[in-house]
Order: C-alpha cells, then structure tokens, then sequence
C-alpha cells in the first residue's frame, strides 16, 4: 500500500514539473494513512535519492536496466507496470508534461487499467477503497471534467503547476529493482539527440508580441518583430498565423501550440478564441490590441488599445525610443 | 505504403465553450465540427508520405453517424478510404475506443493486409486523454511514440523526430509501427476540386462493435471559474502609445 510517484527526469536531471507531483502524492498519501513512494528509471538517475527524500518520499525505487540510458516511453511504461504487479500502491502519480502523460499511459495499457489525466483534485474523502472522485482538465483547460476511475490500481498525472513543491524531509530508503525489458519494448528509444541551446524561448519570455489573422501577412509582423526586439521580448501568434503559413508553428500561443506567462503579453489582431485564450491566461498583464472593440479578447485582457495595429504598434515603438533618446 | 489515421471528430467552440443543462457535454447547438490540430497534421503527414512512397491512406473515425463529415473532409485532402465506427449517444472513454479501434483495424488487416503505419494525434481536442493510440499500439504488437514533430520513413524503418525539454530527439521504430503526431510536423493543405468531388463519392465502410464500457465514468462538465475583467481602454489609435508605455514602465518592462 502506498502512493507512487513516477519521477520524470532526463539523464539522471530532474523535470521541474515533478517536484509538485512530489508534493501532490504526498499529500494524497497522508490522507490514506500510507507512505509515498517514488520511481526513478534508469540508474543514471540514482542521484535523485536525496531531493526525493527530501520532497518526502519514503521509498526511493531504483529501476536499473543497461537499456535505460536516455527516455523509452514503452520501456518506461514496462518499468512501472512491472512495480505496480510487485508493489500494488493505491495510486500512481505522473506528471502532466508529455512524457509524463505518455509513460502512464504505456503502464496503462499494460496493465488494461484505466487512466485519467490532467488531474486538478482528487476526492478529499478517497480513503483507497473506493472508487476515486476526481476532476481533470480537458480541452487544454478551458473545461473541467469531474469523474470517477473505478480501478484496482489508480493511475493518474497531475496537471502541469497546479501543486507548488514543498519540501519535507523524510528518510528515504532504497529499493533497487532489477528490470526485464523485452526485445519488443526496447525500440522505441531516443536514438540520436541535439541538446537544446540555452537561453529565453516563448514559454519563458518576459515579454510577448502576439499577433493574429488582423496582421495580414508575414511581411505585416515587422513591426512587432521592431516591438519585441525593444524590449528583449519575443514574437507569437494565433493559430490563424501559422495555418496561414505566415509564421512558423513554433511561434504558436494556445492549446496544441505553447503555453505562455509573460511579463506582458500584446495580443495584436488576434480575437481571443478560447483555445488561444488558455495559452495566454497565465501571462501577469495582457494589452489586447484590437480594431474590434467588441473582440473577446478586449473583454478577457487587462487593458485595451481600440485601433488598427498597424499604427498603433509602430507609434509604441516610436514613444520607447524617444523615451530613451531623452 | 498502407497508412491508417485516427481521427475524432469534436466540436469547434469560439470564445467559451458551453455546457448541456444535464452536464454530460459540451452544448454543440450553435457550433460547427473538426478534428484536432494534431490530427489534421496526421492525416496530411500520411498523404505526403503516400506521395513519395507510394501506397493509400485510410482515415478512420468512432463517433456518431455525422462524423461523416470529417472523414469527408479528410478525403477532400488527399485520402483514399474512409472507415466509420458508429456509435450512438454520448461519447466513449478511451478503453473502449481503443478496444472498437483495434477490432475493426484487425478486421481491415485480415481483409486488406497489414497497414505499415497507424497514426493518431498527439492527444484528442475535446477529451485530452493522451492513450487512445498508445493503447491500439500496445494491442496490435506495434511499436509506438507520441509527439512526433518529423517523421520520415526509410528501409522499413519510422525515423521520428520529437522535441523535450532537453532538446530534439530522433526514434527509429521497424514497422509496422504506430505514432502519435503533433501540430507543427506539417502545414496542412487545403482541399482541391478534385478531392472535394472525390469526398462526395466515396463509400464510407461502417463497421459497428461492441464493446464494454472502461473504468474512467464522466460525472459531469463544468466551466473553471471565469476571469471578469474591467478591461482599461488605454485609447484609441496612435494616440494612446504614451499611455502604454506608462503602463509598460508601471510594470517594470521598460526602463
Ligand atoms: C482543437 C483546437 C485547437 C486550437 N488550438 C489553437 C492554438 O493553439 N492557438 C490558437 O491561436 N488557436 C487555436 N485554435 C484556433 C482558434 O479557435 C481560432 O481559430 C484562432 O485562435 C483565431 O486566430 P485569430 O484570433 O488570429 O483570428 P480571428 O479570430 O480571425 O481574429 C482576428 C482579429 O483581428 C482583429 N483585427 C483585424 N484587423 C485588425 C487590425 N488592422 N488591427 C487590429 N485588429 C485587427 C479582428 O477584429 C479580430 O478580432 C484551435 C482550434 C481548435 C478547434
Ligand atoms: N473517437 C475516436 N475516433 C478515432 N480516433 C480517436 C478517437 N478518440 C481518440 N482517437 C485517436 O486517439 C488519439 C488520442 O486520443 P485521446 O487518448 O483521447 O487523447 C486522437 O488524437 C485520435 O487520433
């Protein structure tokens, strides 16, 4: 009986986003009077005992395998279907990011279990022998499912930053478990990959020039390419942009595009559909800058610019650099 | 090449989504039907790759008989068959989808051999469940990936490109082999002439199954907590740049 938490970690570093699934598996463990438990995948990630201990965890299981250098969902998956079948914890706990959902999913299916993802709560009065009430985000969030997974074994991520980690020390023991990976589950394995350059990217960038279908071409963003580059920020887009082949989908702001939470956000042109909307929604200010007054977005944003973007974004630029000329 | 994409079709909400009275779904009475981004990558990544290697593309779909329309229009860009999988009423939970999906792909295999590639998108618009496709895979003994942002095919092998956190990473899967997509893999075309006279007559195969209900139960849908806002006009035209500069300064964004 436990909970387990399934670390999310990419040669042996840990992803930010498990630190929160910690702290939500530990809490769900206390309220079932057990102990959380935490999974680490591959011996490079042997490391994490302490960090793991000190989010609480009681049980550090260690999954060893010569395999297990870099991610393999379905290897992955095998590893904790096969400590479910060992252990039998109450819950599984994942984390909401893409390999998170994707290796819950693979035990899952191994196991012929059900799994609900995205979760945002769980019942406050689940005690692990009935089913457990929960609700889940769907459609990237912009709606809320409240539902109940019937299963021997509950398998669930949490949603991406709904839980701030919080430390509390426990001392953790050991456990190392030797796997067994078939030949079949050892395809899909990175088999090549080009690190990422550090540096801001539109997740993490301070400020946001967004434009939309009210630009009007590829050639109508150099005017809030001039914007964001003034002030260090970065450019986005809705939908319609890159649909339209005007931007690349990298650029993308919304629910199949990136997530935002800039300083400031200027949504120029763009009207605010709701799957935009919960892409932009975490960023601190948003300036909607629309001809519209009557756009969704002028409603939803903190502060409006009623004009044509055409002129109203140039003669911003013009105000900041004489501004800093003075 | 033989290639099979999934497709769900969903309802297309603009500035909020609604809820039926009973909350068992979204209120589609004033909306119009597509299918995931993702998904429509997938479909339009299986007729480029049946271009260069040659083969055709079937598009399959579980839902109600008007989804329809979205095999429709799947063929309208390029595939060649369409496969719909009735059902009647409200939605099923992914256990039960996968397990409809992976009977009636077994039926189209005895019947039509083995499709080299099953693509799905990434995850489903409406429901976000990320396992459908990773569920079939399993079943039917086909290596899998999801979030596929490159896929190429070369000597019987799937060469997917995916980004993470970490970087861009590269998976080599043999095939027969199953791949979840993601928006941004490709830009999907526009139907032609010709595909929308082709949409209008091909013969979508219906294929019913049975199958039990999985152990994920809708309660209901409701909305989050809406943000009220009283927007600030800062003004209108040029002549409110100096305001949001103050603003900007106020923030802290500009110095
Ligand atoms: C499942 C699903 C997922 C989706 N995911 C995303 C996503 O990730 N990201 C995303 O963005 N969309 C997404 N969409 C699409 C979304 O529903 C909208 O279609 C899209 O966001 C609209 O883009 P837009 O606001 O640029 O265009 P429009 O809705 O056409 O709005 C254009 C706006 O520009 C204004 N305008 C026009 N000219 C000017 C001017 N000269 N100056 C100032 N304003 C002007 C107009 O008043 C209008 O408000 C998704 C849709 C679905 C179904
Ligand atoms: N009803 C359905 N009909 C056809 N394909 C589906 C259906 N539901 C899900 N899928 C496929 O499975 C993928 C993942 O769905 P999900 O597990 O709901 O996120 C989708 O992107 C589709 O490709």
């Amino acid at each position: 009986m436990s909970v387990l938490a399934v670390v999310g970690h990419d040669r042996g570093r840990i992803e930010s986003a498990s630190l929160g699934l910690l702290t939500a598996a530990r809490k769900l463990a206390a309220q079932l009077h057990t102990t959380m438990e935490a999974l680490t995948i591959g011996a490079n990630a042997d490391g994490l005992r302490d960090i793991l201990a000190a989010h609480g965890a009681s049980v550090v299981h260690q999954a060893h395998h010569a395999a297990l250098v870099d991610f393999g969902p379905e290897a992955w998956g095998e590893v904790v279907a096969q400590l479910v079948r060992k252990c039998a914890p109450q819950v599984v706990m994942g984390s909401g990011t893409e390999r998170g959902h994707e290796v819950i999913a693979q035990a899952a299916a191994r196991l012929d279990l059900p799994a609900a993802m995205n979760c945002t709560e769980f019942d406050a009065k689940f005690d692990g022998s009935q089913a457990l009430r929960l609700v889940r985000a769907r459609w990237g969030g912009s709606l809320l499912e409240e539902s109940e997974l019937d299963a021997p074994v509950k398998l669930v991520t949490l949603a991406n930053h709904m839980v701030v980690p919080v430390e509390a020390p426990a001392s953790a023991s050991v456990t190392i478990i030797e796997v067994e990976l078939d030949a079949a589950v050892r395809h899909s394995f990175v088999r090549e990959r080009v690190d990422r350059v550090a540096g801001v990217t539109l997740a993490t960038s301070p400020v946001v020039v967004g434009g939309g279908r009210g630009v009007g071409s590829a050639e109508g963003f150099a005017s809030l390419e001039e914007l964001a580059k003034l002030l260090n920020g970065i450019v986005g887009c809705s939908r319609a942009v890159t649909n339209n082949g005007w931007r690349n989908h990298t650029d993308q702001v919304g629910q199949t595009g990136t997530r935002i939470a800039p300083d400031i956000y200027f949504a120029c042109g763009i009207s605010g559909a709701i799957q935009h909307w919960v892409g932009a929604m975490a960023s601190k200010n948003i300036l909607a800058i629309n001809i519209d007054k009557e756009a969704y977005i002028v409603s939803k944003a903190a502060y409006a610019v009623i004009g044509d973007l055409h002129q109203v974004v140039p003669a911003i630029s013009a105000e900041i650099r004489r501004r800093r000329a003075q | 090449m033989n290639i099979l994409v999934c497709v769900k079709r969903v309802p297309a909400p603009g500035a909020r989504i609604n809820i039926t009275e009973d909350g068992q779904a979204v209120d589609t009475a004033f909306l119009g039907f597509t299918v995931s981004p993702h998904e429509e990558c997938a479909v339009e990544q299986a007729v480029q790759l049946v271009e260069k290697h040659g083969g055709e593309v079937t598009v399959l779909t579980l839902g109600p008989a008007e989804a329809q329309e979205q095999l429709r229009t799947a063929v309208s860009t390029g595939v060649a068959k369409a496969v719909l999988v009735p059902i009647d009423g409200a939605d099923w939970d992914a256990q039960r989808t996968a397990q409809a999906i992976t009977a009636v792909v077994e039926s189209l295999e005895a019947a039509g051999g083995k499709f080299d590639l099953l693509l799905f998108g990434n995850e489903s618009a409406d429901s976000g469940g990320y396992q459908v496709g990773i569920r079939v895979a399993l079943k039917l003994g086909r290596p899998m990936v999801n979030g596929a942002k490159g896929l190429d095919i070369a000597d019987g092998m799937a060469k997917v490109r995916r980004d993470s956190e970490a970087g861009v990473e590269i998976y080599m899967l043999p095939m027969p082999a199953a791949v979840g997509v993601k928006e941004g893999i490709n830009l999907p075309r526009y139907p032609t002439m010709k595909g929308r006279l082709a949409s209008k007559k091909v013969e979508v195969q219906h294929s019913a199954v049975a199958c039990a209900a999985g152990g994920l139960k809708l309660i209901h849908l409701r909305r989050p907590p809406e943000v009220v806002r009283n927007t600030k006009i800062l003004g209108t035209g040029p002549d409110a740049a100096a305001a949001v500069v103050d603003l900007l300064e106020e923030i802290g964004v500009f110095k």
